[in-house]
C-alpha cells in the first residue's frame, strides 16, 4: 500500500483508452465498475475531444455482482458492435474487473463477432498509463498486422525501383503532449526528405492501416514510451528498422534527418542544408547573455527528459542541475544521461521527492510536468512545461510542436518566457524599493497623491515578496521553509542586514540564501558584514 | 412568478414516507432505466466534503485509478495540500488479507504523525476495496482504539458499486449518525439541517432560523469534527440536499423525526423549505412572512433577470447528483422552463415526493440511465439546453445542442434566497453564449 495524492500517470486501461481513443473504428469494451467512466473526460475535456471516446464500459454495480457478470461482457460487447460498427474490438478489464473471474476477451472471442477481437492483459496492480498505451498497440499490431508476416528469417524485399522511400510513425496517441502538432511537424519533415509516411499509428490510424505496417520500409518511433514495443516486434516480424533518435530539439532533429537518410538510403545533406531553425541565432543574439548557466531542473517523461536537457545544455546554454523521470522502466537510459551532465538522476513518481530535489537543487528555471508547475509555483521559480501529465492549457489551439524545426522554435520561446517574465518582475520589484519609487512615495505627476501611489497599484500584484525565493505566502512558506528557519540558530547582524540591502535585488534573494547557508554550514551563528562577504568570495570561487 | 403566499398558506406536501407519491396524482411517470451509465462513483464526494469538515481528513484505499479519479476530479484543489489521499492496493496487498491490514495500520499511523491536525479519519471504501473484502469498518475500530484520544477513525463506502456521485456524501454522513451524542431525553425541539452547504448559505439559513426564534439549530456535517450535533426523539430532520436517503434513515432509527420538504433551491422551494421547519416549530405564518419578505424579493428580483433568457426554452437533464427532480421543479415554476425528460441516478420516492409533486404534468421522470439509449432520446427531443457531465458535454455541443455541464451546480452554492439569481445564471449562461458566438 503506497499513500499517493498526485499520480503522474493513470491507470493501463487509461492507457489502452489512449490508444482507441486516438485511433477511427477501433472501439474498446471495458469491463469496469459505474464510475470508471470518469476517465472519459480527460479527452472530452482536457484534450476537447468533440466526439466521446471509444470506450463501451460494462459499468457493473453490486447488484450485478450476484448474478453472472460475465453475462454483462457479453452484452456489452455486442451492444458496442451493433452500436458503433468498430472494424477492431479491444477487449479487457480495468483494476476491479481484474480482480474478477471472468475473462473478457475469452467471453468475447466466444461471442463469434464478425470484427477481430483483441483481449488486453493489463496489470493494474503492477503498470501504469503509459505501459499499457505501449501494451495495446503491440497486441493490435500483432493481431492484425501479425498475419501479414513473412515466415520468420525471411529477407526484406528490396523497395520497387523508382518508388519513394516509405515510413511509419509510430507512438503518437489521444491525450499525448503535443502529439498532434509533432505529427504534422514530422511529416512535413519527412515529405521535405522524400520520404513518405505511410501509416501514422495509433493516432488517426484506422484498423485496415495497422494492417498495413509491414509494408513500409522502416519504422519512425515518435515516442519510445508507447512505439518501441511494437517497433521492435515489426523489427523482427517484418525487418522494419526503426529510428532511435526522438527530434526534440536542434540537434536532434539533426541527428534524426541523418539516422533517417541512412535508413531510407539518401543524402542527408540537402535537408540539413535546407533546415532553419530561428532557435540558434535567438540563442546566439546577444539579448540571451543571460541564459548563460542559468540552472535547469529538468523532469518528465523520459524521452521529454532526456530532450529537454540536451536542449538545455546544448542550444540554451543552461546548466543541468537536475535531471530525472517518473517512468521507471526507462530509468537507465535517463540514468546513463543524467551521469553526462554530473548530475544523479532522480527517478520516482513520488512528487514530495520531486519537490525536495528542486528545492535542494535551487534552480533558475524548472522544466517539468504540470505537477512541477505548481511546485514551481510555491518555490516561486520559473517553469515550463516540457512533458505529461498536463492541464488543458497544454493542449492548445494553436500549431505548438515540441519536435522538429518549428518545435524548437517553440522550445526556445516558451522556456524563455517566464525567465523573462521574472527579470521583469525582479525590475518591478527593484524599482518599487528604488528611492523615488518606494511604496510610500506618491506619484510625482499627481497632486495630493495618497500613500496609495499607482507605481504601487501596478507594481504590487505582480510584484514578488522582498526576498524572491522565499515566498512570503502561508503556504508557500510552509512548503518551502527558508534555511533561517531550517538551521534555526543564524541571524543577521543588522550591518549585515543593511548592507544585504545594498545588493541589487534580483540577486539578493539567492545572496541571503547563500550567506545563510555558508554560516549553518560553518557553525556560524551571526552573520556579519564580513561573512556575507566571506560567504560571496566562496561561492564566487 | 409568484406563488409563495399561497404556496405559504397550504403548501402541498404528502404525509412523509408516503413511498408511493409518483403516483398519487399522476402528474408524472417514474421510468426505471438500467443499462451502461455515465456518472461518478461516491469518492467525489470527498472533494468538497473535505473542505467543508475543516479537521477530517479521507484516506481512500483503492487503487491508481482511485487515485487518478480523485487527481482529475479535484482539479488544481490537488495542489493544495488537499485533506484526502489513496492508498494505493499494490500486488502485494492483494496476495493475502492480513497483510494488508498491516499495510493499513502502518500507512494511517504514518499519516497521523505527519498531519495532528487531523481529528477524524475517514476510511473510505473503493471497488477493488470491496472486491477483495477488505474489512474497513474492522479496521476503523482497530484504529480508533489505537488512536484513541486524539484521532476518531470511520468507514464508509464511496465505491461505484455502491454509490452514485453524491451518494458518497450520504454514505459519509451516514457514518458519523452513530457517533453523534444523544439528546437529553427532555431537551427542547432542536432543528438539525442535514447536506453539506456552502458556508456562505448556511450562516444565511442560520440567520434565517434565528429570526423565526428557532433558538436550537445544527447543521450536518458540522465544520468541526469534534463538533457534532446532538440527535434524539427531540430532533426534527430538515434535509438541506436530495441524496441523504441513507442518513436521514439513520437518524430517524435515533429517534429523530423528519419534516418533509421540497429542497432550498429557487424563491419558492426555500421559502416552502423554511415554511416547513416553522411550522414544525409552531412559528407563525405572520412571522415567516415578516422574516423571509426580504430574501423572498430580492430572490425574486433576481429570478427576472434571467427570465427572458430562459423562459419557454426546453431542458433535458441527464442524471448525476439529485439534485435534478428539484432544478427542474425551480426552472419549469420559477423560470417558465419547459422540462422534457428530468433523469436522477436514484429516486427516493419518500424524500422526493414533494418535488415530484411540483413538476409540472408530462414530464418524463426517469430513475437510472442506458446511457446509449438516452443519448437518442436527447437527440431526438432536440432540447434547448442539455444539463450533463463533462464526459458528454462536450461531445453533445459538437452535435449542436448546447449543453450545462452539471458538476458545477454540486460545486457552487445555489441553495436559499441569495444564491437564487446565481442558480438560474448558471442555466442561462450557456444559452447567452451560444447566443454570442457567431462563428
Amino acid at each position: 500500500m503506497r499513500l499517493t495524492v498526485w499520480t503522474y500517470e493513470g491507470p493501463p486501461h487509461v492507457g489502452a483508452m489512449r490508444v482507441a481513443t486516438g485511433m477511427q473504428g477501433v472501439h474498446y469494451v471495458l469491463h469496469a465498475p459505474q464510475g470508471d467512466t470518469y476517465a472519459d473526460l480527460l479527452f472530452t475535456m482536457i484534450e476537447r475531444r468533440p466526439s466521446r471516446p471509444a470506450v463501451s464500459y460494462t459499468t457493473f454495480q453490486a447488484r450485478d455482482l450476484g448474478r453472472d457478470t460475465a453475462d454483462l461482457v457479453r452484452e456489452t460487447a455486442r451492444d458496442a458492435c451493433e452500436r458503433f460498427k468498430p472494424d477492431a474490438l479491444l477487449v479487457g478489464s480495468s483494476c476491479t474487473a481484474e480482480l474478477l473471474q471472468d475473462d473478457p476477451g475469452g467471453l468475447t472471442k466466444t461471442l463469434g463477432l464478425s470484427v477481430p477481437v483483441v483481449p488486453l492483459d493489463l496489470p493494474s496492480y503492477q503498470r501504469k498509463e503509459t505501459w499499457g498505451a505501449a501494451e495495446t498497440f503491440y497486441r493490435l499490431a500483432r493481431a492484425l498486422a501479425g498475419p501479414k508476416a513473412p515466415p520468420p528469417g525471411t529477407d526484406r524485399p528490396p523497395r520497387a525501383e523508382g518508388a519513394a522511400p516509405s515510413c511509419n510513425l509510430l507512438g503518437p496517441t489521444a491525450l499525448g503532449f503535443r502529439h498532434r502538432d509533432d505529427v504534422r511537424e514530422i511529416t512535413g519533415l519527412l515529405e521535405s526528405m522524400g520520404i513518405r509516411v505511410h501509416v501514422t499509428a495509433p493516432l488517426g490510424a484506422t484498423a485496415a492501416d495497422v494492417t498495413r505496417l509491414g509494408e513500409a520500409d522502416f519504422n519512425v518511433v515518435l515516442y519510445p514510451e508507447i512505439g518501441e514495443t511494437a517497433a521492435r516486434w515489426l523489427e523482427k516480424a517484418f525487418g522494419q528498422p526503426r529510428t532511435t533518435t526522438v527530434p526534440i530539439g536542434v540537434g536532434a532533429t539533426r541527428d534524426f534527418v541523418r539516422e533517417v537518410a541512412g535508413l531510407a538510403g539518401l543524402d542527408p545533406e540537402p535537408t540539413l542544408a535546407a533546415l532553419a531553425p530561428r532557435l540558434p541565432w535567438f540563442s546566439r543574439s546577444v539579448d540571451s547573455t543571460y541564459l548563460t548557466g542559468k540552472r535547469a531542473f529538468v523532469f518528465g517523461d523520459a524521452t521529454h527528459a532526456i530532450a529537454a536537457a540536451r536542449v538545455a545544455a546544448e542550444e540554451m546554454g543552461f546548466e543541468v542541475v537536475g535531471l530525472g523521470t517518473y517512468m521507471r522502466e526507462f530509468a537507465r537510459d535517463v540514468r546513463a544521461v543524467a551521469k553526462g551532465y554530473g548530475v544523479e538522476a532522480l527517478i520516482t513518481d513520488d512528487y514530495l521527492e520531486v519537490e525536495e530535489a528542486i528545492a535542494e537543487a535551487r534552480p533558475d528555471l524548472v522544466l517539468g510536468t504540470q505537477m512541477e508547475r505548481h511546485i514551481a509555483k510555491r518555490l516561486g521559480l520559473p517553469c515550463a512545461v516540457i512533458s505529461a501529465p498536463v492541464h488543458v492549457q497544454d493542449f492548445p489551439a494553436r500549431h505548438a510542436p515540441q519536435m522538429g524545426v518549428e518545435g524548437a522554435n517553440v522550445l526556445f520561446d516558451t522556456w524563455v518566457h517566464p525567465l523573462m517574465m521574472g527579470l521583469e518582475e525582479h525590475l518591478l520589484g527593484m524599482f518599487r524599493e528604488d528611492f523615488e519609487f518606494h511604496a510610500d512615495a506618491g506619484p510625482s505627476h499627481l497632486a495630493g497623491a495618497s500613500g496609495s501611489s499607482s507605481v504601487r497599484s501596478v507594481a504590487e500584484p505582480s510584484a514578488p515578496p522582498s526576498s524572491p525565493s522565499e515566498p512570503s505566502g502561508q503556504g508557500a512558506a510552509a512548503a518551502f521553509p527558508s534555511p533561517v528557519a531550517e538551521s534555526g540558530s543564524v541571524v543577521w547582524a543588522a550591518e549585515a542586514e543593511r548592507e544585504l540591502h545594498k545588493i541589487p535585488f534580483f540577486v539578493r534573494g539567492k545572496a541571503r540564501r547563500n550567506t545563510e547557508r555558508y554560516a549553518a554550514e560553518r557553525g556560524v551563528h551571526t552573520i556579519t558584514v564580513e561573512t556575507l562577504y566571506d560567504a560571496k568570495a566562496y561561492f564566487s570561487r | 412568478m409568484t406563488v409563495s403566499s399561497a404556496a405559504l398558506a397550504a403548501p402541498s406536501r404528502p404525509a412523509p414516507d408516503t413511498g408511493a407519491s409518483d403516483a398519487s396524482d399522476g402528474a408524472c411517470a417514474v421510468t426505471v432505466e438500467r443499462g451502461p451509465r455515465e456518472v461518478f462513483c461516491g469518492l467525489t464526494g470527498i472533494i468538497w466534503l473535505h473542505r467543508k469538515i475543516q479537521d477530517a481528513f479521507f484516506l481512500v484505499v483503492g487503487s491508481r485509478t482511485c487515485a487518478h479519479l480523485m487527481q482529475s476530479a479535484a482539479g488544481v484543489m490537488i495542489f493544495a495540500e488537499p485533506r484526502f489521499a489513496t492508498a494505493i492496493l499494490e500486488e502485494r496487498d492483494l496476495a493475502g488479507l492480513a497483510d494488508a491490514n498491516d499495510e493499513l495500520d502502518r500507512e494511517v499511523t504514518r499519516l497521523l504523525e505527519r498531519r495532528p491536525d487531523i481529528k477524524l479519519l475517514f476510511l473510505v471504501g473503493s471497488c477493488p476495496s470491496e472486491v477483495i473484502k477488505l474489512d474497513l469498518s474492522r479496521a476503523a475500530e482497530r484504529l480508533s482504539a489505537r488512536h484513541a484520544g486524539r484521532t476518531r477513525v470511520l468507514s464508509y463506502s464511496g465505491s461505484g458499486l455502491d454509490t452514485t456521485f453524491t451518494e458518497g456524501e450520504d454514505a459519509a454522513l451516514a457514518a458519523l449518525v452513530p457517533e453523534m451524542p444523544a439528546a437529553a431525553a427532555e431537551a427542547a425541539p432542536n432543528l438539525l439541517v442535514v447536506g453539506t452547504l456552502a458556508d456562505v448559505v448556511e450562516d444565511q439559513f442560520a440567520r434565517l432560523f434565528a429570526a423565526m426564534g428557532l433558538d436550537s439549530v445544527h447543521f450536518l456535517p458540522a465544520r468541526h469534527a469534534d463538533a457534532l450535533p446532538p440527535v434524539g426523539p427531540s430532533t426534527r430532520v430538515l434535509l438541506a440536499q436530495p441524496f441523504l436517503a441513507e442518513t436521514a434513515r439513520l437518524l430517524e432509527k435515533r429517534g429523530a423525526r423528519r419534516i418533509p420538504a421540497p429542497f432550498p433551491l429557487g424563491e419558492e422551494g426555500t421559502t416552502l423549505w423554511l415554511s416547513a421547519a416553522a411550522e414544525a416549530f409552531g412559528v407563525d405564518a405572520a412571522t415567516v412572512e415578516r422574516v423571509t419578505a426580504p430574501g423572498r424579493e430580492r430572490a425574486r428580483a433576481a429570478l427576472a433577470r434571467h427570465k427572458g433568457a430562459l423562459a419557454g426554452r426546453r431542458i433535458f437533464f441527464f442524471p448525476d447528483s439529485q439534485l435534478e427532480p428539484a432544478l427542474a421543479r425551480v426552472l419549469s415554476r420559477e423560470l417558465d422552463m419547459v422540462p422534457v425528460e428530468v433523469a436522477t441516478p436514484y429516486l427516493h420516492r419518500g424524500l422526493m415526493g414533494p418535488e415530484l409533486d411540483l413538476l409540472p404534468d408530462g414530464v418524463s421522470v426517469v430513475e437510472g440511465q442506458h446511457v446509449y439509449e438516452q443519448m437518442d432520446r436527447c437527440r431526438a427531443a432536440r432540447p434547448d439546453l442539455t444539463v450533463c457531465g463533462l464526459g458528454l458535454a462536450n461531445p453533445l455541443e459538437a452535435e449542436g445542442l448546447t449543453t450545462k455541464w452539471s458538476i458545477e451546480l454540486v460545486f457552487s452554492p445555489i441553495q436559499g434566497y441569495e444564491q437564487a439569481g446565481d442558480l438560474a445564471e448558471l442555466f442561462a449562461r450557456p444559452l447567452l453564449r451560444a447566443g454570442l458566438l457567431k462563428v
